[in-house]
């Protein structure tokens, strides 16, 4: 088996930087990473494939994502005040899929978050659709698979 | 010895800690109080465990709790529906696992007790050890009594309790207004958001009818909205109200114009629901039946809490579960039509997913205000909660109950009356 390790280390090197921007709650960069038409979902069902006639926990198109992202950078949302922060890990880098318009890259991540200092761990798989840009890739889908998502969860108020 | 004696009376005197206009903070945490909450109240009333839509064929089952029991809704070849303990009478394991699905039988993974759906035992492997040490016939998985009304489906460990339909007296015509929103469809499970908070089950039981601290708590979701959304959620100086309906239920009216969905149905589109009109007009629905679906899909003006467990709130169901004096499990459960338009029930989950669940904008920040509550409740070796707002300004509603202002706390109040009598009453043990 051949791994195109260059494509690999180009993913990665991407999704770490989304990673590092969201732990460090540069919301606004995070949203120019997007495509137009980009959808970031959070499914209540990992084995769900057609997202917009089922129940997620989140399906944001742009316009989702910026009132996700202006309702955190407010200040009016008590519970996003509370959150101390997010350290998430990010490894497992596995290219699905590989066409001339896009990527698909599987990965895992453990996201801990602080709060009221307690510490909660959210362990998930992640799956993105990148499509390739001028300076690197945009953010086409974003799917994230918790492994608790259909299990009581705490609510979040952060970005995943 | 006496003061020991003294302060265990104390604590098992919930009834006594609920006053007409406050209750005291001990019956957030008490854990004696709260295991007599769960005889007292959860096994002795009628509990919420599902939708018929979530059961909809033959095989059809669904895992539910009525306060600490495992339970099953299932719907049998004859689609007679059935809720049964889900414990096997051999040696007490599971038999469903799983939110929900699709079975012939339900079988002990043990060792291989075979139920039907209706729960009578089917199967013993290896019978010949148990001749004329017991019979099949007298061990069928335990089952309660259930009754519905408008396809929600109520449990009772209570054998000879009042009917259903009395026990929801005034909510009734209530239920039915909320059922419109299936836009003329049935009204159809379309999935669910579960979380769970540090916090008493009666804190969540208080904020159905809490209009108080939405404009305060929910101000990042109401700046989401567009300005015509945003006005229609600026409800605390209508005409909105709060009606207590007697055995624990109440209803908050917020939104006047949204009780009867089925009324006003020439309203002009607002922009919220411009998508979805397009979509249904797309889709070669014709105008009137646009009106209707997009005023459907709005949910209704109000929220019904019905006293203990769940409530029809705006476009969902609420479910609540004690876990512990200190935790609790909540359902958001989203809402739809059974064979309407793909894009209303397609709005109707996004509209879900914006407010609700632990994603949502609205939720998080509910659930931080519940989890402070808790908190705070711990300050002092006594304090109390206070559910006095517009115990001054009541009227008597047409329908001849007691009602307050949208902002009073007319419903947390006729909730913990009911609760107050349940747990005043002698224990049966």
């Amino acid at each position: 088996m051949t791994i195109n390790t260059d494509l690999l280390n180009k993913a990665t090197a991407f999704i770490w930087h989304e990673a590092d921007l969201l732990d460090h709650k540069e919301y606004q960069d995070w949203l120019s990473l997007w495509s137009k038409d980009g959808l970031y979902i959070v499914p209540t069902d990992n084995n769900e494939t057609d997202y917009e006639n089922t129940l997620n926990l989140a399906l944001d198109d742009a316009d989702m994502r910026r009132m996700r992202v202006a309702r955190l950078e407010s200040g009016e949302s008590v519970s996003a005040g509370s959150v101390s922060g997010t350290v998430r890990m990010i490894s497992r880098l596995r290219i699905l899929e590989e066409t001339a318009d896009y990527i698909v890259v599987r990965c895992a991540m453990t996201l801990n978050e602080l709060r009221h200092g307690n510490l909660v761990s959210y362990p998930a798989d992640l799956e993105y659709r990148l499509k390739p840009s001028a300076d690197g890739f945009v953010i086409d889908r974003k799917v994230v698979k918790l492994m608790h998502a259909d299990g009581f969860l705490r609510t979040v108020s952060f970005i995943f | 010895m006496s003061e020991l004696i003294e302060l265990k009376n104390i604590s098992q005197k919930a009834a006594d800690m609920v006053e007409e206009g406050r209750v005291h903070k001990a019956l957030y945490s008490d854990p004696e109080i709260f295991e007599e909450e769960l005889d007292k109240v959860f096994q002795n009333t009628w509990i919420y465990i599902g939708h018929e839509s979530e059961v909809p064929d033959a095989g059809s089952f669904k895992t539910a709790f009525v306060g600490r029991h495992p339970v099953i809704l299932s719907r049998d070849r004859k689609k007679n529906l059935h809720v049964l303990l889900n414990r096997c009478r051999h040696r007490g394991a599971t038999v469903c696992e799983g939110r929900k699905g699709k079975t012939k039988a339900f079988t002990c993974p043990y060792h291989g007790w075979g139920y039907g759906l209706d729960g009578s035992l089917r199967a013993i492997p290896k019978a010949e050890e148990y001749e004329g040490v017991l019979d099949k016939n007298d061990l069928p998985l335990d089952s309660l009594r259930h009754e519905s009304y408008q396809g929600l489906v109520f449990a009772t460990f209570k054998d000879d309790i009042e009917p259903l339909e009395d026990f929801l007296g005034g909510a009734k015509k209530w239920i039915d207004l909320f059922v419109k929103q299936g836009g003329g469809y049935p009204l159809k499970v379309l999935g669910e958001h579960r979380f769970n908070f540090p916090g008493n089950w009666k804190i969540q039981l208080e904020n159905t009818t809490d209009a108080y601290h939405f404009p305060i708590i929910h101000k990042s979701f109401i700046s989401s909205l567009d300005d015509a959304t945003a006005d229609i959620f600026d409800f605390l100086d209508g005409d909105g109200f709060v009606e207590d309906l007697g055995h624990g239920h109440s209803v908050m009216v917020m939104i006047p114009d949204l009780v009867d969905l089925e009324d006003d149905l020439d309203q002009p589109i607002p922009e919220r629901f411009e998508d979805l009109a397009q979509a249904l007009r797309d889709e070669g629905q014709d105008e009137e039946q646009v009106k209707r679906l997009v005023r459907a899909a709005h949910g209704t003006g109000f929220n019904l809490n019905l006293f203990p467990n769940v409530s029809c709130s705006m476009a969902f169901f609420r479910v609540l579960r004690p876990v512990s004096a200190e935790v609790t499990e909540i359902q958001h459960v989203a809402l739809g039509g059974e064979g309407a338009p793909a894009s209303f029930n397609r709005k109707r989950m996004r509209l879900h997913e914006h407010f609700q669940g632990p994603m949502g904008f609205g939720t998080p920040d509910d659930g931080e205000a519940w989890e402070r509550v808790q908190k705070g409740s711990m300050a002092g070796k006594d304090g109390w909660i206070l559910v006095n707002r517009g115990m001054e300004n009541l009227h008597k509603s047409p329908d001849g109950n007691v009602a307050g202002a949208v902002c009073s706390e007319t419903g947390m109040r006729g909730a913990y009356q009911k609760y107050k009598q349940m747990m005043a009453a002698e224990g049966e043990k």
